[in-house]
């Protein structure tokens, strides 16, 4: 019997009930978008996380941390501090002052049309991006895992995704993160313990495995416990060291100009939750990501670089399941593998969520319609088709791509795109009075334009790793200045705006005190 | 939206009180995020430029460079720990702020 695809089925089954269950509850466009806004601060702490921690995140983490030790942990370290950016800068500010999307806070005083059109392009962008890389790698893996070819396997993800999202909206979506987050964690927290029961629970046997790492007895010690093994000079030349900055600065500002995270802090009641739903999210994806220096570093202690090989082509992105099988057996196997499954559905359902929410609510509602609502209901019913159409877009190009495609330089694009197109615009619009409607249209169509044209040159983008004009796989150290200065100078070298200012006191006001903010609808 | 009475915004932005608010925030929130930028930053520009000195061993196998990539977990999670700490303390004065307008 197949019991990966059991455990698979008793993820799909229960989460198919929250959905059942969220539909009959979802009475309403705040409802809808914003699960009522009535989300507790743990219950949406766990979700932030199950958000967050994407297929990329576990199964790609713990592939580079198996084969570049010590750098590839730079990523984990990169996704936690990020959350001080959330929490200082923008969690709460845009819980006051927003409704149901990112361009919320930036349509209070500048002018709406241009600025939310810009918004929601750049939030289309970022989603879809990262949702391909998602789905490609659901495909690969599910393939993997239980035998099911790639195609229908992307076709089953995005179905279900669907599934959530139309009909259970955000309230659904919700509780497939939190679920999902806890499995994550559970698993997690397993693979931890029997890597350290491997290595008798000795830390110091532990750690001098790790720093002569020989894959099982399989190839020479190496230490993965030093750095350099992936941005060092001696492997990737003068341009490395520069390179891991730009990935430090694109993970850490990048993470708070996300929209699928950023929407979440509009399904708690006020700011005060907003803060503490990001303490919980800090505390489970910290606890996460240390634990990944467990089971990555571990993993290169035990397993065979022949035990991730098929078709001749090593596959570290089964690291965590193969580590499963190695230690805990078939059915542990079974449940990692159904743990990645339900993590790569519950990130998608995410990023649909915030796409489609800002395509209704910022693009149809209002740019196309000035804000009224034509029908009761219309925003709903359009954001659901555009859940549909974003769905079988991604579905389409995830299958057309194929498997082979390069899943970082997807996500490697989204989170430039967030740091040097949204972050820019985001804190400028809170904390600074003069910024206008000029300098935001500036900052988020040259940081959109910038980081997909430095992505396209990078050595993972059109010209591969030999001809590539721009040195850097990860161009943050150059587009966000980039993007911040598009903000600046569009803004000084246009007429100021005395309505948008005048506006700027009640956005203040707004913004630190939550006078006059969304409040919970349905409990 | 609260539409029943229109809210003198500008008052409320002038009065002292959120003035002070807005100060302190200010006072916490610019010198924590910077240190924790400055903080953060310094590890891949050690990692990237002086790997010999990160290469140190502290403990057994445990290197500087692992403790300093663990240190800043704990360094988010403090600064996370103090800015809710004195944040509740704006809550306070922020419902003062708005007292009889909400």
């Amino acid at each position: 019997m197949n019991t990966p695809l059991i455990m698979f089925l008793a993820f799909v089954g229960l989460t198919l009930l929250i959905t059942f269950w969220a539909a009959k509850k979802n009475t309403g466009a705040s409802a809808y978008f914003a699960a009522g806004r009535s989300i507790t601060g743990w219950q949406n702490g766990l979700a932030v996380a199950g958000d967050y921690m994407s297929a990329a995140s576990f199964l790609g983490i713990s592939g580079m941390i198996y084969v570049a030790g010590y750098d590839g942990f730079m990523y984990s370290v990169g996704f936690l501090v990020a959350y001080i950016t959330v929490l200082l800068i923008v969690a709460e500010p845009l819980r006051n002052a927003g409704k149901y999307t990112m361009a919320d806070l930036l349509a209070y005083r500048l002018k709406p049309r241009p600025v939310r059109a810009l918004a929601s392009l750049s939030t289309l962008v970022v989603s879809t991006f990262y949702m391909i890389a998602q789905m490609v790698g659901a495909g690969a893996i599910i393939k993997q895992l239980i035998g099911v070819s790639f195609e229908p396997a992307v076709i089953g993800v995005g179905v279900l995704m669907l599934v959530y999202v139309v009909f259970g909206g955000m309230l659904a979506t919700t509780w497939v993160q939190i679920i999902k987050a806890l499995l994550l964690m559970v698993g997690a927290v397993m693979l931890s313990y029997l890597v350290l029961k491997f290595h008798h629970f000795s830390f110091t046997e532990f750690f001098n495995s790790v720093a002569h790492a020989d894959y099982g007895g399989s190839a020479p010690p190496k230490n993965l416990m030093e750095p350099g093994l992936q941005f060092g000079v001696a492997v990737a030349g003068p341009w490395g060291p520069i390179d891991l900055i730009s990935l430090c600065l694109g993970l850490v500002l990048g993470t708070a100009g996300l929209p699928h995270i950023l929407v979440r802090f509009y399904t708690v009641p006020d700011a005060k939750t907003a803060r503490s739903s990001v303490v919980w999210a800090m505390a489970i994806i910290g606890l996460f990501y240390i634990m990944t220096t467990l089971f990555g570093f571990g993993a290169a202690t035990i397993i065979e670089k022949a035990q991730l090989t098929t078709d001749g082509k090593l596959d570290v992105n089964m690291v965590a399941p193969i580590l499963a099988k190695v230690l805990g057996g078939e059915f542990f196997f079974a449940f990692i593998s159904a743990v990645a499954f339900a993590t790569i559905l519950a990130v998608v359902a995410g990023l649909t969520m915030s796409a489609s929410a800002s395509f209704a609510h910022d693009f149809y509602s209002n740019v196309l319609h000035h804000g009224k609502e034509n029908r009761p209901g219309q925003e709903i019913r359009v954001a659901r088709i555009t859940a549909f159409c974003v769905g079988a877009a991604s579905i389409g190009f995830a299958i057309y791509l194929g498997p082979t495609v390069n899943a970082a330089f997807l996500v490697g694009l989204a989170f430039s795109v967030a740091a040097s197109a949204n972050l820019p615009v985001i804190v400028l619009s809170v904390f600074w009075k003069r910024f206008n409607t000029t300098g935001a249209v500036a900052g988020l169509s040259v940081g959109l334009v910038v980081s997909i044209v430095l992505i396209l040159l990078s050595p993972s983008g059109i010209f591969g790793k030999e001809g590539a004009p721009f040195p850097l796989k990860n161009p943050g150290i150059v587009s966000i200045p980039i993007g911040f200065l598009a903000a600046w100078l569009g803004t000084i070298f246009s007429a100021r705006d005395p309505e948008g200012e005048a506006k700027f006191a009640e956005l203040k006001v707004r913004a630190h005190t939550g006078l006059g903010s969304e409040k919970a609808t349905s409990h | 939206m609260s539409e029943k009475s229109p809210v003198n915004w500008e008052a409320l932005e002038a009065k002292p009180e959120f003035r002070a608010l807005l100060a302190q925030k200010k006072a916490f929130i610019i010198p924590a995020f910077v240190f924790c930028m400055l903080y953060y930053l310094a590890l891949p520009v050690l990692v990237g430029y002086f790997p010999e000195m990160m290469k140190t061993k502290v403990w057994g196998e445990v290197n500087v460079a692992y403790v300093f990539a663990l240190s800043q977990f704990i360094m988010a999670w403090v600064l996370a720990f103090l800015y809710v700490r004195i944040a509740a303390k704006w809550d306070k004065a922020a419902a003062a702020v708005i007292h009889g307008h909400d």
